[in-house]
């Protein structure tokens, strides 16, 4: 067993209202990849940052190499060689990349930076992560998934032996993750050692050399190489076993609901795409990034309107110009991104409920606000919304009830389809389950649901069907007897074999937004 | 609510500095004269707020006021139009100029602080054109109209005051505008999509068309504003008619509680801060007399008010969170 690096011992942190950390230890050893999870709230993050200098805690102690390392500031932890790569990327877009390399780092010669040594030290940083791109490149030109080996170069730079990665996959497609987890192999070969934090459990048995489970500010357990499982991981979150985690059971009738006869979205105007949905049934949309599953959703609702094709709804065609005349039809659609599309973050609760419906509750243009309040009230009994009361301003909820919220919002005009994109994208394990459940009783009450979704478990789990997209166009359709993992990667990634579905070289197309 | 408050509070502790430090203050007349100015002034702040609550702003509301006020003598006694027909082309003139913003903003993406940065110079420019920059004014015509915004409306038992005609109007436009805000679906249309227009957009508003209304009630509102002020002052110069009114609305709507964030706002507020904004001016006059330092203390006052409000925010969630903690 190699020497233990870093050592945090009872460290506790209280936030205004919070106690973030009761007491979390951790050990990481020389070469060693410690994964890091729990859910929502579990103090994984406040863990980081603690670690990271971004914060200090409020009692317990930190040791480097066996020396206390009271770690003050960012300046003292990247000294001490602990770097934090946070979920959303800090790169300067406008700059290229030996710049961000080397930002405030910068090699100077006579007071004026060295550009030609700059170059060269970049470049030297740039093969350690497989990156194969010129320094001079600019930052914003590059997909997300190169702009992380950016981060991790530019950790290295400052010789990190510990680097700490917080979701570094939430925003890559499956190619990138992938050649990011490769990256991360030959790291800890050369003896650099990874906290990585993470809510996809499958990535985690990938890359774990050990699990460290925190549950509530404490640590709930930890699990060695051999004992890391699926099962084991989510026992230690959640604290109990999640029998049945997917609630799926069939409840497709026999009536179409929507027919999309050669829709064309804008982004991929060239690849006419035909399907039908019949009520109550869920059809998972599978993908990588990029493969145009969410332009599908926004075209369908009217947000990015379709180049061409026919949309019927209930035997009636539609022409969705506009989310009005989506919804108007009976569509809803639960957004990818709920803080920017979803919610408006700084209303209340009960006013985000009413937002889709106060148009049909109106009188003569003027708010039914009593329908409002039982409305509210309703839906935050039915959907067990948690919030001190509908007056809460609905950025102070966690992210599992700020998308009950969302859903919750179109409930109310009984959509006949629902759409939903990412639908339990960074909530923690309980809310989802809850989510789930909530779109087993729509389906259950004949509504026809159509979800994308980047995560394998929820796809496989969750559809009665899958269409499977790739660039574009719709490679495959799965009904829920032939659905695997191989045969949607397969698909996924538009390749003939499925030994090759594992090649990296998967370019996200121009039109991926993060 | 809270802030209502502050601010009230704020108006009424410099009313009682200047009740005591200046005689003048307290006269009849005076107060008089402040009420029928916050009237005027309040009229624009309300209509500036519909476009602030979008996150928009609008500053060519003082070169509107110019055009209207002086194309309304003008008609009438250059060119010899009828009061009705000249009347209704000032307002129909605002009205398009709100929907040439409003559509600029959505149609093209243009930013509003550019569009009606234009506008500013744009209007009092084709005003100075057509005017030759000469004086115009309605003389010792159009009596009837002038009591709108000269006229006194009687307090029965109080002598030596009245209430002026233009606190009617004021009172009007408040309550319909404070419905409207408040009462209908499309004031929170407005306060929804000025928070986060996308989630509005997603949720079947129509905000482009919601947007392009704030812009045309703001720039009819400072239409009104203008006909109401050069009926006040009976002659107006295109030169300098309405100058940086604008920034009077606007800032008196910030300090009523608009956020230029967008998604915040309210009638009340905007009214009081328009009352302190002229109060502040009136004691500073009075006081001190040296109005040339008028703009610097305005200034400083808003923006201690402005800083108050933020440490008293920032205050309130320490409390907040302390409180949650103890619990």
């Amino acid at each position: 067993m190699p020497p233990v690096l870093l050592e945090a011992r009872s460290l506790t942190k209280s936030f205004p209202g919070v106690r973030a950390l009761k007491g979390v230890s951790l050990n990481v050893s020389r070469g060693e990849v410690v994964a890091v999870i729990g859910e929502n709230g579990a103090g994984k993050s406040t863990l980081m940052k603690i670690l990271a200098g971004v914060q200090t805690s409020d009692s317990g102690e930190i040791r480097i190499d066996g020396v206390p390392a009271p770690l003050r500031s960012v300046e003292e932890a990247l000294g001490l060689g602990i770097a934090l790569i946070h979920q959303e990327l800090n790169l300067a877009q406008n700059l290229d990349v030996a710049a961000n390399l080397f930002l405030g780092r910068e090699p100077r010669r006579w007071g004026l930076i060295d550009t030609g040594r700059l170059r060269q030290e970049a470049g030297q940083f740039l093969q350690a992560v497989g990156l194969d791109v010129s320094p001079d490149t600019r930052v914003g030109s590059l997909a997300i998934g190169q702009q992380q080996l950016v981060e991790i170069a530019k950790a290295l730079s400052t010789q990190a032996r510990v680097l700490i990665m917080d979701e570094p996959t939430s925003s890559l497609s499956a190619g990138e993750a992938e050649n990011l987890f490769r990256v991360i192999d030959d790291l800890r070969a050369r003896g650099v050692s990874i906290v990585y934090i993470s809510h996809r459990l499958g990535e985690v048995t990938r890359l774990a050399d050990r699990v460290v489970v925190l549950r509530d500010g404490e640590n709930s357990g930890e699990l060695a190489r051999h004992e890391i499982s699926h099962a084991a991981m989510v026992r230690l979150m959640v604290g109990r076993d999640l029998s049945q985690f997917y609630p799926h059971q069939h409840h497709a009738r026999t009536e179409t609901v929507l027919e999309v006869d050669g829709l064309r979205t804008p982004a991929h105007p060239t690849h006419p795409l035909t399907f039908q949905i019949r009520a109550g049934e869920m059809v998972g949309l599978a993908g990588l990034v990029g493969a145009g599953r969410t332009e599908v959703l926004l075209a369908l609702f009217g947000v990015q309107p379709a180049v061409g094709g026919t949309l019927k709804i209930g035997g009636q065609p539609l022409c969705a110009q506009t989310p009005a005349q989506a919804i108007a039809a009976g569509l809803a659609l639960v957004p990818e991104d709920r803080k920017r599309e979803g919610l408006v973050l700084g209303m209340p609760v009960r006013e985000n409920l009413s937002l889709a419906s106060l148009r049909q509750d109106q009188r003569r243009g003027f708010r039914d606000t009593a329908r409002e309040e039982t409305l509210s009230a309703e839906m935050i009994r039915s959907l067990r919304i948690k919030t001190p009361n509908d007056r809460q301003v609905v950025q102070f909820l966690s992210g599992g009830n700020q998308q009950k919220v969302v859903i919750g919002k179109w409930l109310a005009l009984k959509p006949k389809v629902l759409l939903l994109d990412e639908p339990t994208r960074g909530i923690d394990i309980g809310a989802k389950q809850e989510i789930y459940r909530l779109m087993e009783d729509l389906a259950d009450q004949g509504v026809a649901i159509v979800f994308a979704s980047s995560e394998m478990e929820e796809i496989l789990g969750m559809s009665d069907r899958v269409l499977v997209m790739h660039e574009g166009r719709i490679t495959g359709e799965l009904s829920r007897h032939q659905l695997s993992e191989e045969a949607i990667l397969h698909l996924a990634t538009g390749t003939a074999s499925t030994a090759s579905s594992a090649h990296p070289a998967h370019p996200a197309s121009p039109d991926f937004h993060p | 609510m809270k802030k209502l408050l502050g601010i009230f509070g704020l108006l009424l502790a410099v009313c009682l500095f200047a009740t005591w430090a200046s005689e003048s203050f307290r006269s009849g007349y005076n107060i008089e004269n402040l009420i029928r100015r916050t009237a005027l002034f309040g009229v624009l702040g309300i209509g500036v707020s519909f476009v602030i609550v979008t996150g928009g702003i609008d500053l060519s509301i003082g070169s509107v006021i110019c055009l209207v006020g002086c194309g309304l003598p003008w008609l009438l006694t250059v060119q010899h139009w009828s009061l009705p027909a000249a009347l209704a082309a000032v307002i129909a003139v605002s009205v398009g100029i709100g929907l040439a913003h409003g559509l600029l903003i959505t149609r093209l993406r243009l930013q509003p602080f550019i569009v009606t940065l234009c506008g500013l110079m744009l209007y009092r420019g084709v005003t100075r054109g057509f005017t030759a920059d000469q004086t115009v004014g309605f003389a010792d015509g159009y009596k009837g109209l002038r009591v709108l915004a000269t006229g006194k409306i009687p307090v029965p038992g109080i002598q030596g005051f009245e209430i002026p005609a233009p606190w009617a109007v004021l009172v009007v436009v408040a309550i319909a505008a404070a419905i409207f805000l408040n009462r209908t679906i499309y004031g929170r249309y407005l306060l929804a999509l000025g928070n986060n227009e996308n989630a509005a957009r997603y949720s079947g508003i129509n905000t482009s068309r919601m947007i392009v209304l704030a812009y045309v009630l703001c720039s009819t509102l400072a239409g009104l504003g203008g006909v109401l002020f050069v009926l006040d002052v009976n002659s107006a110069q295109p030169v300098d008619f309405g100058n940086f009114y604008e920034l009077y609305a606007i800032a008196a709507a910030v300090l009523g509680g608009c956020s230029l964030r967008g998604g915040e706002g309210s009638i009340l507020g905007v009214i009081i801060g328009t009352a302190l904004i002229l109060v502040l001016r009136n004691v500073v006059t009075l006081v001190t007399n040296h109005s040339n330092i008028e703009f610097a203390i305005i200034g400083a006052v808003i923006l201690a008010g402005v800083i108050t409000d933020e440490l008293v925010k920032r205050y309130a969630i320490r409390r907040r969170a302390a409180r949650e903690l103890a619990q």
